[in-house]
């Protein structure tokens, strides 16, 4: 009997047969923590009385969600990481470098590796084929002291996406259809495997940002198979020696399967307060909006700015909407700067944030007011997420995103490109 | 034996709910506990008494895998937290910290806010007192029930390694 992608990876790892539903002990190829959740792991990493880190190399602590730190109480957190990496060796990404995730894709994960970050969309890296998953601040410091986690192997949800995307449709669109479709726990506890004609033909970018929100229905790990795509992608980030190709068995046995053909597809909303509250764009039209960001681990890619690029060019944003935009790594942002993006983007009206998770989670650098209405590329609009729990939070592609900045209310892209 | 007045809640309780990102930066639970269902019920540090349990339907604790949401739920003196069924990492993260969860659809169905509920986690019991109803719960599998025991993962890895069993 045919295995899954994560029955085959956790199998490797753990040096067992592992089936849906076995508990394994699997090694840890990379584990990470981020500045609001890394504080208490290092804090349980040293109550539990450990002194060393299992893969000094292989342990990552980035600052990335509060950059740079906006008041005394979070730069204390920083120093805290820092004064970690100082004694145990571990490796620091600090203000500038980016958000995790992005960081996480670009540089370190590779297909068939287990990586475990305190934070849970560290699923984004699935779409290289990487079993990666969130957990919490103590999983994370005992895989750091001892290079190893437990698992329950999730059973596999198959994805099969055929067709062709429209123009103005985009990988966001289809993952947020997805949840709306499945729901918010649709695959609670399971990994979703995607595979098809659509995914065989998507850029990384797009396999990142739809693992990104596996999350959001529930996923354990969001799964693509490492090919052709995935092999030019690592070999663009100057590390081809990182491929191995990778796919689920042709008889592997999944609980479900779902097929979507995209071409049907719209460009697709989510609704305040949960991801799968999705609508078509075309039945939210008119929606006045005084804050649109773009960014994230979820949109904040080179490939989501010139999107938003090609729809701002030459163009002003809203008087009464505020753009902000924040590239999801150091190297996003270079690229951005060298190629004009930038330019186009701040002659549009943005305010350019460092790279960064930026206002997502409502810390700081665009919080909402009360009663104020934002349009995300982010991954959640849950209730206060922005920081205020009177505010709302519409979630959309970057093309969606940059129609509703042009507009000040929300716009179906595909009437402005 | 676990027993306390019930706080019942719908679907999809995340994380956010539970403890603003806002806060995360807070270090005690003492502290978390302060800013416990901000968002989801402003009311609920007024209402909860030690002891007392946290109901909700489907897929509670949704959302970021920050451990400080069941932190301070714990801090707040629930004990126990029945529902449908949990998100993944929360479920995680609370029997990590030594919260106990219970997933059974019978009591949250046949429950309702203000109950009381009596809780045998090794004989696998609730009772509702109010109603007079007793459940059957499964018990926790191997090597959990010993986690929540120590206290949490932390404890139950510092305690393996001291005796180099891990």
């Amino acid at each position: 009997m045919g295995k899954t992608l994560a029955e085959k990876i956790l199998s490797e790892k753990s040096g067992n047969d592992a089936r849906a539903g076995d508990l394994v002990i699997a090694e840890v190829d990379l584990a990470f923590v981020q500045d609001t959740t890394g504080p208490l792991a290092v804090r349980q990493f040293q109550s539990g009385g450990f002194k060393r880190l299992a893969n000094p190399l292989k342990t990552v602590l980035f600052i990335d969600h509060a950059v740079p730190s906006p008041n005394d109480s979070l730069s204390n957190d920083h120093l805290l990481l820092r004064s970690f990496a100082r004694e145990t060796g571990a490796v620091m990404s600090d203000v500038g470098e980016g958000v995790c995730h992005q960081l996480v894709g670009e540089s370190l994960a590779r297909p068939g590796d287990v990586i475990v970050g305190s934070d849970s969309h560290t699923v984004t890296a699935g779409g290289l084929g990487a079993f990666t998953t969130g957990m919490g601040s103590s999983d994370v410091a005992v895989a750091m002291a001892l290079g190893k986690t437990w698992f329950r192997v999730p059973e596999g949800i198959q994805v099969v996406v055929t067709g062709n995307f429209q123009k103005g449709v985009y990988a966001k669109d289809f993952i947020l259809h997805l949840i709306g479709l499945i729901g918010a726990d649709g695959a609670t506890y399971k990994a979703l495997e995607f595979g098809g004609e659509a995914v065989t033909a998507m850029s990384m970018s797009s396999r990142l940002t739809i693992a990104n929100m596996a999350v959001e229905a529930g996923a354990k790990v969001g799964l693509f198979p490492a090919d052709e795509i995935t092999r030019d992608y690592l070999a663009g980030q100057g590390r081809g020696e990182d491929y191995q190709p990778s796919s689920p068995d042709a008889d592997a046995v999944y609980e479900r399967t779902i097929k979507i053909d995209v071409t049907e597809l719209e460009p697709t909303v989510s609704r305040p307060h949960t991801v799968d509250n999705t609508a078509p764009v075309t039945e939210l039209k008119g929606i006045k909006v005084q804050q649109v960001f773009i960014g994230t681990c979820t949109n904040g890619r080179l490939e989501d700015l010139a999107v938003a690029v090609d729809i701002l060019k030459g163009k002003k944003s809203h008087p009464e909407t505020r753009l902000i935009v924040a590239p999801a790594s150091r190297r996003v942002m270079l690229e951005a700067v060298k190629n004009g993006f930038v330019q186009v983007l701040v002659e549009a009206g943005a305010a350019i944030l460092p790279p960064g998770c930026g206002p997502c989670l409502g810390i700081h650098q665009g919080v909402l007011g009360d009663g104020e209405i934002c349009l995300s590329t982010a991954n959640r609009n849950f209730k206060g997420r922005m920081g205020n729990p009177e505010a709302l939070v519409y979630l959309g592609s970057p093309a969606t995103a940059a129609a509703t900045a042009v507009t000040g209310e929300i716009t179906d892209p595909r009437e402005v490109m | 034996m676990l027993k306390g007045k019930v706080h019942k809640y719908g679907a999809d309780v995340d994380t956010d709910a539970i403890l603003p990102g806002q806060y995360l930066n807070l270090t005690t639970m003492e502290e978390l506990t302060r800013y416990c269902m901000e968002d989801a019920d402003p009311e609920f540090l007024k209402k909860v008494r030690p002891g007392d349990i946290m109901m909700a339907t489907t897929n509670f604790g949704c959302g970021s895998s920050r451990e400080h949401a069941p932190m301070a739920i714990k801090g707040s003196g629930i004990s126990c937290v029945i529902a449908q069924n949990f998100a993944r990492i929360f479920f995680r993260n609370a029997i990590n910290i030594g919260l106990p969860l219970l997933e059974c659809e019978e009591v949250v169905a046949k429950t309702e806010s203000g109950d009381t509920l009596e809780i045998d986690l090794s004989g696998g019991t609730i009772k509702n007192l109010t109603k007079s109803l007793t459940f059957a719960v499964s018990s926790y599998p191997g090597f959990m029930a010993e986690l929540i025991t120590a206290g949490g993962l932390i404890e139950y890895t510092r305690q393996r390694l001291e005796s180099r069993r891990v």
